[in-house]
């Protein structure tokens, strides 16, 4: 018996396997969304949409928001990211996403000032955490500088570190570090990118 | 040490291992043994030894839910497989072909003997050495590499088109 057995994987067979393969795994993640989740065992589920500053990424954990990613972070590196800091346990689910997206959706429309949702701050922690909580002081259309952000959240020697706090801040756009800018007047840096950071502040000052 | 997002390995090998299950067990109950073997293994991949071989510990959970759902479906009654209708595309697109468009196949595959599919699945489609085939199956190297090279003569007797 002289069989041509030793492809290893088996192309004809591979490929007579796959047809209709697509939609089936497309059907199946989703159900296997749904399984983990229903199971306690999606610890992060993310989806992506695209929004006025770029494709965001959009991670939570049941304990509520965790992570805002822009593209220009690279979506593949902040889930590696959330994988390593979080859990590995990582799915596409948009489901557990919904109200942050329709959330998201009307802030950037402009009939939205003020996110209503639940937001897991375990990435940010100590002083980091205490400036980022103070951030949603700051009103839409508004700005505050370094300084006085320092100064928010009970420390106003600690402009730096509000800076970071705010450089590091994993819930970009809902959580509005973009609103700190330099007492000089200049822009200040931004995760998502001064253009974005810019794009943000024209379209509150504009509502 | 890097550890990849769950969703990662879903993308990388959910291919593979659909197709496993559908040689094993055919089309239908292939997608109850792909969900188990993937909720199985969301359970125990932050277990996973960092450098493991991720799609051969896959292949390992679809054998053991591949036994489970063959188990149940043995326990439910035979339903005879529904045939499209001549001429009509069986409730799919006209432009993906499903699975029922490679009848002969799962036919052929049908009257193989379990051990040959199995042998055949892990072998030619999720691409294990024939070594490691045996540990799985609880059998010898040159056992399954018979096992595997008569299914594979077999199918191509019956279905030798798709095989092409």
């Amino acid at each position: 018996m002289s069989l041509p057995v030793d492809t290893v994987p088996d192309a004809g067979l591979s490929s007579a396997l796959a047809a209709g393969e697509e939609q089936a795994l497309a059907r199946l993640q989703a159900r296997l969304a749904a399984g983990a989740e229903q199971r306690d065992l999606l610890d992060v589920a993310y989806t992506v949409i695209d929004s006025p500053v770029g494709d965001l990424l959009l991670a939570a954990t049941p304990a509520g928001l965790v992570r805002v990613g822009f593209g220009i972070e690279g979506h593949d590196a902040v889930l590696e990211q959330l994988a390593a800091r979080i859990s590995p346990r990582i799915l596409a689910a948009p489901e557990r996403l919904a109200a942050p997206v329709r959330q998201l959706k009307e802030y950037f429309a402009g009939t939205r000032q003020r996110f209503d949702l639940p937001l897991d701050f375990r990435l940010a922690t100590g002083f980091r955490r205490t400036v980022v909580e103070h951030l949603s002081d700051i009103g839409y259309g508004a700005t505050a500088s370094y300084a006085a952000l320092a100064a928010l959240a009970g420390n106003p020697g600690a402009v730096r570190a509000a800076g970071t706090a705010c450089a590091r801040n994993p819930l970009p756009v809902v959580v509005p570090c973009h609103r700190v800018v330099r007492s000089d007047g200049k822009i200040g840096n931004y995760l998502g990118g001064s253009d974005a950071k810019r794009t943000l502040l024209q379209m509150e000052a504009a509502a | 040490m890097e550890v990849k997002p769950f969703e990662a390995i879903v993308r990388e090998h959910g291919a593979v291992v659909l197709r496993v299950c559908r040689a094993v067990l055919g089309p239908d109950d292939a997608e109850d043994a792909w969900s188990e073997t993937f909720l199985a293994a969301l359970r125990a991949y932050p277990e996973l030894q960092a450098g493991a071989n991720v799609q051969a510990w896959l292949v390992t959970i679809a054998k053991r839910k591949a036994i489970d759902v063959h188990r149940s479906a043995a326990r439910r009654p035979v339903l005879v497989p529904e045939l499209p209708e001549p001429g009509s595309d069986g409730g799919r697109s006209t432009e993906t072909p499903g699975p029922g468009d490679h009848d002969g196949l799962w036919a052929a595959l049908r009257t193989l003997p379990q051990r040959q599919r199995e042998a055949l699945a892990y072998h030619h489609l999720a691409g294990l050495p024939f070594a490691e085939v045996a540990v799985l199956l609880g059998s010898t190297e040159a056992a399954v590499r018979r096992s595997a090279a008569d299914g594979m003569k077999k199918l191509r007797t019956m279905d030798g088109e798709d095989l092409r």
